[in-house]
């Protein structure tokens, strides 16, 4: 039986597994007690909750426990690790390397580094969503310390050589962070075979719950630290001080562990679903992906749909099926998504994307309700839009002489 | 942000969308918007050039849901008034009968500048001077 509305925006959030909710529970109720008291059966019981997640969240990642430190999210973690290691390795250098697709999340965190002295290069991305590795290696200077990169872009799914970048980066002895925000749990991500020195990650994107996240930091080959950036009790090493979110470090960990053994099976499922969605919907004519289709996340689609408003077309079925779209008609500065203009889009294409992001409970009936809604919708709108008309008339679009507005 | 019923309606059953001659002498064709700004209008009039009176408006716009409502209410609005009548729809008319939030009054500015635009190309067509309209404010 098919339930409306579907969701269709697990780029966004993922819904939790009720698996997860269930291992999380006690630790809201009976076992409350704060990880950090050591003196009475309360804390041991949270404190060793709190290591079996760190043990099945570091599983998961290829890391070592003790590399693993608890944050409230992906955006603490990327704040911690990237302002951490700019404060901690000032003597080093002051230049950090980084990508215009980025998440705001970093991108603001490197603008804030600039205003405090930092110097930031932002690299351009090929039309496919890559980065250019000689163009990164040719922007390492003596005074570089860090290279941020993402693992995999949230709005289009392109994952980036990550393996490449970071042998780049060690042959210069420069450190690699990277926002793996949307590939770990959906891809294999593992610190070691991909050098990484720190990533951000966290649960509420693989069927974990909101507001818990973590940094990993390795502790060899390099030992790599980072300045703290909140002032407490020193918890997480130092690194990170703030009570342990326990119950939802319990569902991060269980999250993981359903993660590590459901990847493989889950990845087939969804990116054959994914392909039958995009394969339908670009028979349409005039509808483009955009990303590199091989090197992407399995569960993820982008596609625009020419002389179409991205909103507009929402609006012909985000009752019954939830999704984000690159336009921006409702911020104030109207623009459309950074991201599908730095891969060289057009502001009419950029306005005119839909995004995809697939689940471990997406079912083929929802891709087939999808596909026909999401036709009818653009067939509809298109012969309601003038620029449509136009282009049918064989019109070239780029000629007429637009009114600013 | 969740739509007006009215806005809603309008969507789903557009009144007017279509094209006219846009080569017929009595026919105003007003095309506002960029394709950047993710709104585009076209506008026409038809005008019964002995008495002055709008007889037919069409309507086509790529846009949000907003943009086509107004565009869509604006066609509704000027059939049967006189091209001095229509003059005076004013885009703050559209916001409140759509109850379009702040976020959206732009579509309404852009659905008077179509129909102004749509004046001006009909008076061009017939040798009438175009009338000079100030910068609309929210742009």
């Amino acid at each position: 039986m098919l339930k409306l509305p579907i969701y269709l925006d697990n780029n966004a959030t993922t819904p939790m597994d009720p698996r997860v909710l269930e291992a999380m529970t006690p630790y809201f109720l009976q076992n409350f007690g704060n990880a950090a008291s050591r003196n009475h059966p309360f804390g041991w019981a949270a404190e060793e909750a709190v290591d079996y997640s760190r043990e099945q969240v570091a599983k998961l990642i290829g890391a070592d426990p003790k590399e693993i430190i608890f944050t409230s999210g992906a955006t603490e973690a990327d704040n911690l690790g990237i302002k951490g290691v700019f404060e901690m390795y000032a003597s080093k250098g002051n230049h950090i390397i980084t990508a215009t697709t980025e998440h705001k999340a970093v991108l603001d965190t490197c603008k804030h580094i600039e205003k405090s002295g930092g110097e930031v290069t932002y690299l351009n991305v090929q039309p496919d969503g890559l980065i250019d590795l000689a163009e990164l290696e040719a922007a390492i200077k003596p005074t570089t310390i860090l290279i941020s990169i993402m693992y995999a872009n949230n709005e289009i799914g392109t994952v980036m050589p990550i393996k490449e970048i970071s042998s780049i980066a060690r042959k210069h002895g420069v450190l690699v962070f990277t926002d793996a925000t949307q590939a770990v749990g959906k891809i294999p991500v593992n610190v070691n075979k991909d050098g990484i020195d720190l990533m951000a990650f966290t649960a509420h994107k693989m069927y974990g719950p909101k507001g818990v996240g973590a940094l990993y930091v390795r502790r060899k080959n390099p030992r790599v630290k980072v300045t703290a950036q909140m002032d407490g009790g020193g918890h997480e090493r130092g690194m990170r001080s703030g009570t342990l979110n326990v119950p939802g470090i319990v569902g991060f960990g269980k999250a993981c562990e359903l993660c590590m053994l459901e990847m493989e099976t889950d990845s087939k499922r969804v990116s054959a679903l994914r392909d039958k969605l995009e394969n339908a919907l670009l028979t349409l004519e005039e509808a483009y992906v955009n990303g590199n289709r091989q090197y992407r996340l399995p569960h993820v689609a982008n596609i625009s749909f020419k002389h179409v408003e991205g909103e507009g077309l929402l609006m012909g079925f985000n009752k019954n099926i939830a999704l984000s779209s690159g336009s921006a008609c409702t911020s104030a500065s109207l623009e459309p998504s950074y991201v599908l203009k730095a891969l060289g889009l057009g502001d009419d294409l950029a306005h005119s994307s839909l995004r995809f992001g697939l689940s471990r409970f997406t079912t083929e009936e929802e891709i087939d309700y999808t596909i026909k809604a999401i036709s009818d919708t653009v067939l509809k709108l298109r012969e309601m839009s003038p620029l449509w008309e136009m282009y049918k008339e064989g019109i070239d679009l780029n000629s007429i002489q637009w009114a600013a507005h | 942000m969740a739509y007006s019923e009215k806005v809603i309606d309008h969507y789903q059953n557009p009144k007017n969308v279509g094209t006219l001659d846009k080569s017929s002498k009595n026919v105003g064709t007003g095309l506002v918007g960029a394709p950047e700004c993710g709104d585009v209008m076209r506008l026409q009039i038809e005008v019964n050039n002995e008495t002055g009176m709008i007889t037919d408006a069409k309507f086509k716009t790529f846009g949000c849901g907003s943009a086509i409502a107004s565009s869509s209410l604006a066609t509704e609005w000027l059939k049967g008034k006189s091209v001095d009548e229509a003059l005076k729809i004013d885009n703050m008319t559209i916001v409140e009968e759509l109850n379009l939030p702040p976020v959206k009054i732009h579509c309404s500015v852009l659905a008077e500048d179509a129909i102004k635009a749509a004046i001006n190309d009909y008076r061009e067509k017939n040798g009438l001077e175009k009338i000079k309209f100030e910068e609309s404010v929210i742009h």
